[in-house]
């Protein structure tokens, strides 16, 4: 019993005492910040049941049943449906492309530290690997912080209407998010076969290739094929800024009150994303 | 010894699968490459990347001039506004809808282990579960930038429409993993609970939540790290926040004006990324 030193009890209140602060702290500033936001995001929900919001959603709904699925219609979204799907293939392609080499660059187990770099304590080459890691991350980091739609409107605006604007945007804020996830993939393989790897005598190169590599490819393509889903959803709406695909019949028709034709377009968007997750589902099951 | 050719013999079978596959997806990127447009061999060193740095050239230097600072504050703090009112009313729409679309609590699984359920109570149980699951997908299928133009049809321009916009949408994606995060839990403390009497009611609130409460947050702030990106462009239909203006400055020709915007977007979304990760950090 002697033995328990006294200040035991101290340190436990004291740390209960840390624990149960933070809580209060979070709630306060939980409310603050609801307070505010309410008002400055104008929040009224009496707006939703005035008479005129009524009558816009009765207008809208009587205006969208049935949807219209004329001949006519339908084999004009034909070249909407495709374009869209073409835009998301492109673009995820740009985006490996442009998140494939930056995400190498922005991985520090590859550039200045950790088992590759352990062999020769090399000064020059830290120094030259931090610089160039840091572009990266802060170059993937733009990329991705930026919407794409934002991305979107800009290349209309510097390459004309169509779909390439629609895919270059894709292509540079995937490419960031990609580029992030593929470093976050590098760094957190097992180290294990590496260090076996570099202990039997490899090359940098053969540890890349035959440790690293076949240790992230899976999870590369997996994350790949997902953020395809994503794009899919993306390239449906970048039309809205006149990037091609669905996006910019939906936002045709929406202008025009055809609600109708809104419908339509918003159920074949519908199937479209579906099939889309479909495929990519399978493949990932395949792969993982 | 027997098992590197028993290895050897499941490949050959994989493989002409794995070529069809390869080979459809080649000729998937052909097409897609064909029909929107791009040409890689002009792409670099043509027209388009000439374009494209002259409009660059034309984003700088940024106006930093104190009106158009204010004018990227003010939207900044609207657009984090939009985000974090949405999000909460994500949640707020998801939460139900999840424990509606729960089938362990409503029909089947362990609770129900050994009881005969009447045809009517199980039937109201299926009715319960597809009608969640109708309205969810219903809510995640229409994009947010679909519903803030419907809601500025209902409720006029403003940010308004934007919340509501995000709320929605957001909550259709937040109700399907909730959804998942739901009928994950393990089965063991609500049967427990159920031997000693517990209400549905009680399991719920004593044994299924409290379990999926963490990836819950998780979840709600990985897309309240979405939401932001998208109340950034909520102003492109009229539904406040950093987008409106982002939409006049390049309608404009405002470039440099533009390059502010931007980089307020930058900051804002940053800011609530590095909040985001440092909350779950504490809390999950």
């Amino acid at each position: 019993m002697a033995t328990i030193p006294s200040d035991a009890p101290v340190a436990r209140s004291l740390a209960s005492d840390r624990k149960s602060g933070f809580p209060w702290l979070l709630a306060v500033a939980f409310a603050l910040t609801l307070v505010g936001s309410l008002r400055v995001a104008e929040v009224d929900p009496r707006l939703l049941v005035e008479r005129d919001a009524l009558a816009n959603v009765g207008r809208f709904v009587a205006g969208a049943w049935p949807p219209r699925v004329s001949a006519e219609f339908l084999g004009l979204m034909a070249r909407p449906v495709a374009e869209t799907i073409q835009i998301s293939v492109t673009g995820t392609l740009f985006a490996v492309l442009i998140g494939f080499p930056l995400g190498i660059l922005a991985t520090s187990t590859l550039m200045w530290r950790g088992v590759l770099h352990e062999r020769r304590v090399q000064r020059r080459r830290w120094l030259l690997g931090l610089p160039v890691y840091a572009v990266a991350r802060a170059l993937l980091s733009v990329f991705r912080a930026i919407p794409e739609y934002v991305w979107a409107f800009m290349f209309v605006r510097a390459v004309g209407l169509g779909p390439f604007p629609g895919v270059l945007a894709i292509g540079i804020a995937y490419g960031g998010m990609l580029g992030k996830v593929y470093s976050e993939i590098l760094e957190s393989v097992d180290p294990r076969p590496l260090e076996t790897l570099q202990a039997a005598g490899a090359s940098r190169m053969a540890v890349v290739f035959y440790g690293l590599v076949p240790q992230a490819l899976p999870t590369f393509v997996s994350y790949t094929l997902y953020r395809w889903e994503c794009a899919i959803r993306a390239s449906a709406i970048l039309g809205f800024v006149g990037a091609g695909g669905l996006g910019q019949q939906i936002e045709l028709s929406m202008r025009m009150f055809q609600f109708d034709e809104v419908l339509t377009l918003l159920a074949t968007l519908f199937v479209l994303v579906a099939l889309v997750d479909f495929i990519s589902g399978r493949l990932r099951a395949r792969l993982l | 010894m027997s098992r590197p050719p028993a290895a050897m013999t499941v490949r050959p079978a994989r493989a002409p699968a794995s070529w069809a596959i390869a080979a459809a997806a080649v000729a998937l990127v052909v097409w897609s490459a064909h029909g929107a447009g791009v040409d890689f061999v002009t792409l670099f060193g043509g027209e388009a990347i000439r374009q494209i740095g002259l409009y660059v050239a034309r984003l700088f230097p940024p106006d930093l001039s104190p009106v158009a600072l204010r004018a990227a504050a003010v939207g900044a703090v609207e657009t984090f506004a939009i985000s974090f009112v949405g999000s909460l009313l994500s949640v707020m729409i998801a939460l139900p809808l999840a424990i509606a679309t729960m089938r362990t609590l409503l029909y089947r699984g362990a609770l129900y282990e050994g009881q005969q359920l009447h045809a009517s109570r199980r039937l109201a149980g299926v009715a319960v579960y597809a009608a969640a699951k109708a309205i969810l997908n219903v809510l995640r299928t229409i994009p947010e930038i679909v519903w803030a133009l419907i809601f500025v049809f209902m409720v006029g321009l403003g940010p308004f429409p934007g919340v509501l916009a995000l709320g929605l949408h957001t909550g259709g994606v937040l109700g399907k993993l909730f959804g998942e995060v739901l009928e994950d839990v393990d089965p063991r403390p609500l049967e427990a609970l159920q031997a000693t009497g517990a209400t549905r009611r009680q399991i719920l609130l004593y044994g299924v939540l409290p379990q999926a409460a963490p990836q819950f947050l998780s979840y709600a702030l990985y897309r309240w790290e979405v939401n932001i990106r998208a109340a950034a462009i909520m102003g492109f239909v009229g539904a406040g926040g950093l987008g409106s203006q982002i939409h006049i400055a390049i309608s404009l020709f405002l470039e440099q004006q533009l390059l502010t915007l931007i980089l307020a977007v930058y900051v804002i979304v940053t800011l609530v990324d590095a909040l985001s990760a440092w909350l779950r950090s504490r809390l999950v």
